[in-house]
């Protein structure tokens, strides 16, 4: 899983903390944790008694009745071809790989293949490995796989998606080797870990909202895993819902607030906005994906039908508002035309406005107003009002793609040809520019992001 | 001589000459003017043919004289400068010359040097100085010898001006319009007498260039601007891997695309046409090629690296040896140093293109291109069709630096054309420009020195890396013994008094990539090693690398003139503050004495600031001097670009760089002054174009040695290396 | 159909309004003047001004320019600040190869309509995402110099 890729880190490095510790505390602690719905209340029914229709499966404005089709839509839905693909590679052959301060973990391929992908398992297995994390062989698989998610789904939807897969070429080729040390190669602790964390049950429609809401529900939580990046996490590497979508990280990247918060959340966002966002990558004013995100709107949130969509924003609403205060809210006023006005910068970090004004100008302008699209626009945007510039300099790195190829305006990639120290400078330096406050990020900063790279 | 009729006669034979100059009269009666290439194999092919309707000077009735240019002009000004040289010797009206390309032909425009109509390795002056001078003398004494037969007077009393014969004794003139017909009887005279340096008024002087107007309001025609009636427009991609094929198409988002009208798939490119470039580019975006990458697939920066390293620490082809090194290596202090160059592309600011329009029985190409008859070969040859049924119409280029010497992107036009109907304009994307270049080929240079009495007794270079001219000018390589000559320009003749040489050249192809020449060619990879390893042995035994250098220059008064100028306009050995620093490169390449100083400071990140560039220089006689300190100015630029950045990396046999996001080019802000001091001369003029480039990275080099002590010892700088450690 | 101002003359086009200004300019009009050297608002070779301002057309969707006005390097010399550009660009003799140029005096041209007198830092920021792969850095700095002069 990319976008958990460091998270994932310490997860494992958990591991070590359970067998130290295993006992009454965690356990105690598992006990009064809040799960993924505690927020909603109401009264949780099985799905056969939830009397409004239907929150799994097929939304009604998807058009194909093909049920290859049918399972695609639910693939894209849950994302799995970000993760089991690599950049360049054949579409779910896996191979992806993480890499952790402790080794390198790949994904598998999921390609039918008989011998290296998973060609060989039945309907039982496959339900094992997505909703348990459990491989053919009884073998535990690691939680970069969101199982404890997924383990909302419903059989009918993980066979639908199994019989997509199933209908793909079959791909030969084999995953590298996990290169993982010790303690965490040992694949039977994450018995413990999910023993712990997964929720076991499929997902249980609250029978007092309406179905558009659990529509949504089922999404956000079985499908899309919104808060394995959005919600923060505990001491022992869990989700903590008690903070439920108040931010939490992806793969060096920041995972935005996206509960109802209007200043560091999504509450000034309009539905239109929120949904825009979702299935273009952009919402004018508010920003444009990138990194993990970028990667999740353009293969899955933009694949997902209208009402599909309006259904997870009417989820997040429900959410209740929880502050980050580190998270200014953005500014919205563009900075002056002219270069010599607005931020003044120290003159060891002239770099900054240098770099700016040969490679970011033309497409930003000076105002952050971009003279060419609204995607290109800086003002206003969560991550240039994030004093941890940290997006940002990811942007600057590694650049930033449209979800649909050849549709136009990608950014490109500055890594390469820009040292470390010039990307924090100019990051350091729109920030202060474009931004509610200043950043200070350093070039040790950019290297550790290179190295996860 | 006879003169010639340039329609209907057949030339005579003038074996004596390797040149020869014809004059005749035109339709309409205007004279022109040329001469021909008289190399040993074309000379019977020569003389058997009439002379077509094309030279160098077509001259009218109402005065406008048009200056058939042979080289093309890509930014360096050589449609002024040659311009220049044929009006001095004509004594024209400065203000009446216009200049036109060449057409396709080495007979009538083949470079005196290479023997075919090629512009590069800075020679343009140097090939056409004389021949261009001695045509125009021709005609300038032709005229002469027709007006003094109207007046009944010895033409030795008739002098030329602003484009009239004057007979100051009787204060009568005629107008060289008024002459033509009569001049074009008069027998061309054998040795025409040329004008003395001192009676030279355009030459040396600082013209404006003939090219600039129409390149501020954009007129001017690259290219890329060509628009022939029905045009259709076209990008292609090639497999990212060098030699691999294409394997499977699926164009069927691709066709969906407005505007596109045909997928053309060839063996090792798909290119999309549409009605304009963003349908096509939308088209090629959306395209899904699978290719069959052949047997390139895992090259790797690394791997390109191990085998030249390998290669070069066995013995090379010896292509020089003076003296013992043997014994003198074993004389003195001994040092040994390598010096390693990457790829680099060109990038230049057009990208490449071409527009083609093949019939059934003709071909029609619109192109930039340095090699215009190669050009017109190649077409001939993919299309099958005769050498005259292919038109090439030359246009500006929008910088050559080398990449536009090969034929390779007018060959894929072509190709492509060849499956449309009607013209079609083919233009590469910047990414496609840069992917699928002909790259500066790595070179590594292994350098052993011996000093004694602060002077330097043995010196041993081995420049190792790909042949460029065993693929360019197979002939002349198997005429060097396979020694590149190229490879070796400023290796062999290295501008120091050195006792015991020993200079060898070790052939060493990099897998898959495919290597060409470069602004700065050979002397950029030699003039680097060379200008280094003399900055570390003058380090060696403690001696200021100027010191060092002048007396190594005994010599050579022209070059040691350009460094003591150099070193006194940059103020040389002044102060300066910590981790900034002077470093100098003296060089004697394209017969150009030169010397630079740059002044760098490095930041405690590694990153490097230009501070101040000075330049001297001895060109010879300065056809154009603003010319010469604008191509050093932009020379400099160009090598300092690749220096600080420049490197082309591969992993999976591809090409990682795409745009200058990634291949990274100086900008306004990056760039300071840059003096050049250009040294009055009498001497022949040498070469320009080029020089700067050589220059830039050796001088930048030294200045960070100087102001970190850290040796340097491959291009691009590397910045880790640079960096202040905190700790 | 979209109707765009070149120049001070009206254009109806027939094109994807998603279409970036250069390619109707360069391919649809015929107005070969503006050059394309990146695609990617890296080189600044495809300047034109909008209303005055300058804009990276490669990248500038044809649909959103409205009834805003489009100058071209066909047009600027009718401009007060273009036609000084382009005549100190001559005094000075600042083009070699002259692809960039054109991108070079439009942003030149832009930045002394707001900056008549501009320092170095001005040309710095107002000219650094304009490449010259020939060089003329040093002359373009002195020309707008002398440009600002030509009061
Ligand atoms: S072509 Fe538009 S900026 Fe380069
Ligand atoms: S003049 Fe050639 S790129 Fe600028």
């Amino acid at each position: 899983m990319r976008k958990k890729r460091s998270s994932l880190g310490r997860r494992l490095g958990l591991l070590v903390l359970i067998v130290a510790i295993v006992g009454i505390g965690v356990l105690a602690y598992y006990g009064t944790r809040p799960g993924a719905f505690a927020f909603a209340g109401g009264n949780r029914v099985p799905l056969d008694q939830y009397p409004q229709g239907q929150p799994t499966g097929i939304p009604a404005d998807f058009r194909e009745t093909d049920p290859i089709a049918r399972g695609r839509y639910l693939a894209d839905a849950a994302d799995c071809r970000s993760c089991h693909t690599t950049d360049g590679g054949a579409a779910f052959a896996g191979g992806r790989p993480f890499k952790l301060p402790f080794g390198t973990l790949y994904t598998t391929n999921i390609t039918p293949d008989k011998t290296t992908g998973i060609g060989g398992l039945s309907d039982a297995q496959f339900i094992d490995a997505v909703r348990n994390g459990i491989g053919p062989r009884g073998g535990r698989l690691y939680p970069a796989m969101p199982y404890a998610s997924y383990a909302y789904m419903t059989d009918a939807d993980v066979l639908a998606i199994k019989a997509y897969l199933f209908s793909l070429a079959p791909v030969e080729k084999k995953r590298p080797e996990n290169t993982l040390k010790f303690p965490y190669d040992q694949r039977w602790l994450m018995a413990i870990w999910s023993g712990l964390f997964k929720p076991g049950e499929v997902f249980k429609p609250v029978a007092d909202k309406s179905p558009e809401w659990n529509r949504g529900a089922y999404l956000v939580e079985a499908m899309a895993h919104c808060g394995d990046c959005h919600t923060p996490r505990n001491q022992l590497q869990a989700l903590n819902n008690a903070k439920k979508f108040a931010g939490g990280e992806a793969e060096g990247w920041v995972a935005y607030n996206i509960t109802s918060d209007k200043a560091s959340g999504v509450g000034g966002w309009s539905d239109a906005e929120l949904a825009q966002y979702l299935s273009t990558g952009h919402a004018q004013g508010r920003g444009t994906g990138s990194g993990p995100m970028g990667e999740a709107i353009a293969l899955s949130f933009s694949k997902m039908t209208a009402s599909d969509i309006r259904a997870m924003v009417a989820y997040l609403r429900t959410v209740p508002a929880i502050a980050t205060p580190e998270l200014p809210a953005p500014k919205d006023a563009p900075a002056p035309a002219d270069p010599k006005q607005g931020v003044v910068v120290a003159s060891a970090d002239l770099r900054g406005q240098h770099v700016f004004a040969g490679a970011c100008a033309g497409c930003h302008g000076w105002t952050g107003t971009s003279p060419l699209s609204s995607r290109a626009t800086l003002t206003g945007t969560r991550a240039i009002n994030d004093p941890s510039a940290k997006n940002v300099a990811q942007i600057v790195l590694g650049g930033s793609r449209h979800p649909e190829p050849g549709a136009g305006l990608e950014m490109p990639s500055f890594g390469a040809a820009y040292t470390n120290d010039e990307i924090a400078a100019v990051a350091n330096y729109v920030t202060g520019r474009f931004g509610a406050q200043a950043s200070a990020i350093t070039a040790a900063d950019v290297q550790k992001m290179r190295e996860m790279q | 001589m006879k003169p010639e009729a340039f329609a209907g006669s057949a030339a005579l034979p003038s074996p004596s000459r390797r040149t020869f100059i014809g004059a005749g009269l035109a339709a309409g009666g205007a004279l022109l003017l040329g001469f021909r290439m008289r190399s040993a194999d074309a000379a019977g092919e020569a003389a058997a043919s009439p002379f077509a309707p094309d030279a160098f000077v077509r001259m009218d009735r109402s005065g406008t004289v048009t200056l058939i240019i042979p080289q093309v002009e890509m930014g360096q000004g050589t449609y002024t400068s040659l311009s220049m040289i044929l009006a001095e010797e004509l004594d024209v009206d400065w203000n009446a010359v216009k200049v036109d390309h060449a057409p396709p032909s080495d007979a009538l425009y083949g470079n005196p040097t290479f023997k075919e109509q090629m512009t590069g390795n800075s020679n343009s002056i140097r090939a056409f100085w004389m021949p261009l001078r001695k045509t125009a003398a021709t005609a300038r004494a032709m005229l002469v010898a027709a007006a003094a037969k109207r007046w009944k007077v010895d033409p030795s009393t008739c002098t030329t001006g602003d484009s009239q014969v004057l007979h100051a004794a009787s204060n009568r003139k005629l107008a060289y319009g008024d002459l033509l017909a009569d001049a074009s009887h008069v027998e061309a005279p054998k040795d025409p007498p040329l004008k003395a340096v001192a009676d030279f008024k355009l030459i040396g002087k600082p013209l404006k260039r003939l090219d600039t107007p129409d390149k501020t309001d954009g007129k001017a025609m690259y290219g890329i601007d060509a628009m022939p009636q029905g045009l259709k427009f076209a990008t292609l991609r090639a497999c990212p891997v060098f030699g691999g094929k294409v394997g499977h198409v699926d164009d069927s988002r691709a066709r969906q695309v407005p505007g596109v009208r045909q997928i053309v798939v060839l063996d090792d490119l798909v290119a999309v046409v549409g009605d304009h470039m963003w349908a096509a580019k939308q088209g090629l975006d959306t395209l899904d090629v699978t290719w069959n990458e052949g047997e390139h697939a895992n090259v790797t920066t690394e791997a390109v690296w191990r085998k030249i390293r390998a290669a070069s620490e066995k013995d090379g082809l010896v292509a020089k040896s003076e003296g013992d090194f043997a014994k003198g290596i074993g004389e003195g202090e001994k040092m040994d140093a390598a010096y390693e160059m990457p790829f680099l592309a060109h990038a230049t600011m057009e990208p490449l293109n071409c527009t083609a329009h093949v019939k059934p029985d003709s071909c029609e190409v619109w192109v930039g291109s340095q090699v215009l008859a190669r050009a017109q070969k190649a077409c001939a040859k993919i299309t099958g069709l005769p050498l005259e049924k292919v038109v090439v119409h030359n246009h500006l280029l929008g910088g050559g630096f080398g990449r536009r010497l090969e034929t390779d992107y007018v060959e894929k036009a072509v190709r492509i054309a060849q499956k449309v109907d009607g013209p079609v304009k083919v233009v590469y994307t910047r990414e496609e420009d840069i992917r699928q270049d002909i790259y500066r080929p790595v070179y590594r240079d292994v350098m052993s020195a011996s000093l004694a009495n602060g002077r330097v007794v043995a010196w041993k270079h081995r420049v190792t890396g790909s042949s460029i001219m065993a693929r360019f000018l197979p002939p002349l390589f198997e005429m060097t013994k396979h020694i590149d000559i190229d490879g070796v320009d400023s290796a062999v003749d290295v501008p120091y008094d050195i006792p015991n040489l020993r200079i060898e050249f070790m052939r060493d192809e990099p897998p898959g990539v495919p290597t060409g020449f470069w602004r700065g060619v050979g002397p950029n990879n030699n003039v680097f090693a060379v200008e280094s390893f003399i900055d570390e042995l003058a380090k060696k035994i403690g001696k200021d690398p100027v010191e060092f250098r002048r007396g190594m220059l005994g010599k050579n008064p022209r070059l040691l003139a350009a460094v003591n100028l150099a070193a006194e306009k940059s103020g040389w050995g002044s102060p300066l503050p910590a981790r900034v620093g002077r470093g100098i490169c003296a060089q004697g390449a394209f017969a150009s004495f030169i010397a630079t100083v740059i002044e760098a400071e490095v930041g405690d990140d590694g990153g490097v600031k230009l501070r101040r560039v000075v330049c001297a220089v001895d060109t010879g006689i300065p056809v154009n001097p603003d010319t010469i300190v604008a191509q050093l100015q932009g020379g400099l630029v160009f090598g300092l670009s690749a220096a600080l950045w420049g490197e082309i990396t591969l992993d999976k046999g591809r090409v990682q760089q795409g745009n200058f996001n990634d291949y990274r080019v100086l900008r306004i802000d990056e760039v300071p002054n840059i003096e050049v001091h250009v040294i009055p001369s009498g001497e022949a003029p040498g070469g320009i174009g080029e020089t700067g480039t050589t220059a830039g990275p050796p001088a930048l080099r030294n200045a960070i040695y100087a102001a970190t002590g850290i040796a340097l010892r491959r291009m691009p700088v590397d910045r880790a290396l640079l960096a202040r450690k905190t700790s | 159909m979209i109707t765009l101002n070149v120049n001070d003359q009206g254009h109806d086009v027939d094109v994807p309004p998603d279409m970036p200004l250069l390619w109707v300019l360069r391919d649809v009009l015929a107005m070969t003047g503006t050059k394309f050297g990146c695609g990617i608002a890296q080189c600044g070779a495809c300047t034109v001004h909008l209303d005055g301002t300058p804009v990276r057309s490669c990248l500038l969707p044809v649909g959103s320019i409205g009834a805003r006005k489009i100058t071209t390097i066909e047009g600027v010399g009718a401009t007060p600040t273009g036609a000084k550009v382009q005549k100190a660009w001559l005094d000075l003799e600042v083009i070699q190869c002259g692809y960039c140029q054109s991108g070079q005096i439009m942003s030149a041209a832009a930045l002394l309509a707001t900056k008549p007198k501009p320092d170095d830092a001005d040309i710095d920021a107002a000219m650094a995402g304009n490449i010259c792969r020939c060089g003329t850095y040093v002359r373009i700095r002195e020309a707008i110099k002398k440009a600002a002069e030509a009061a």
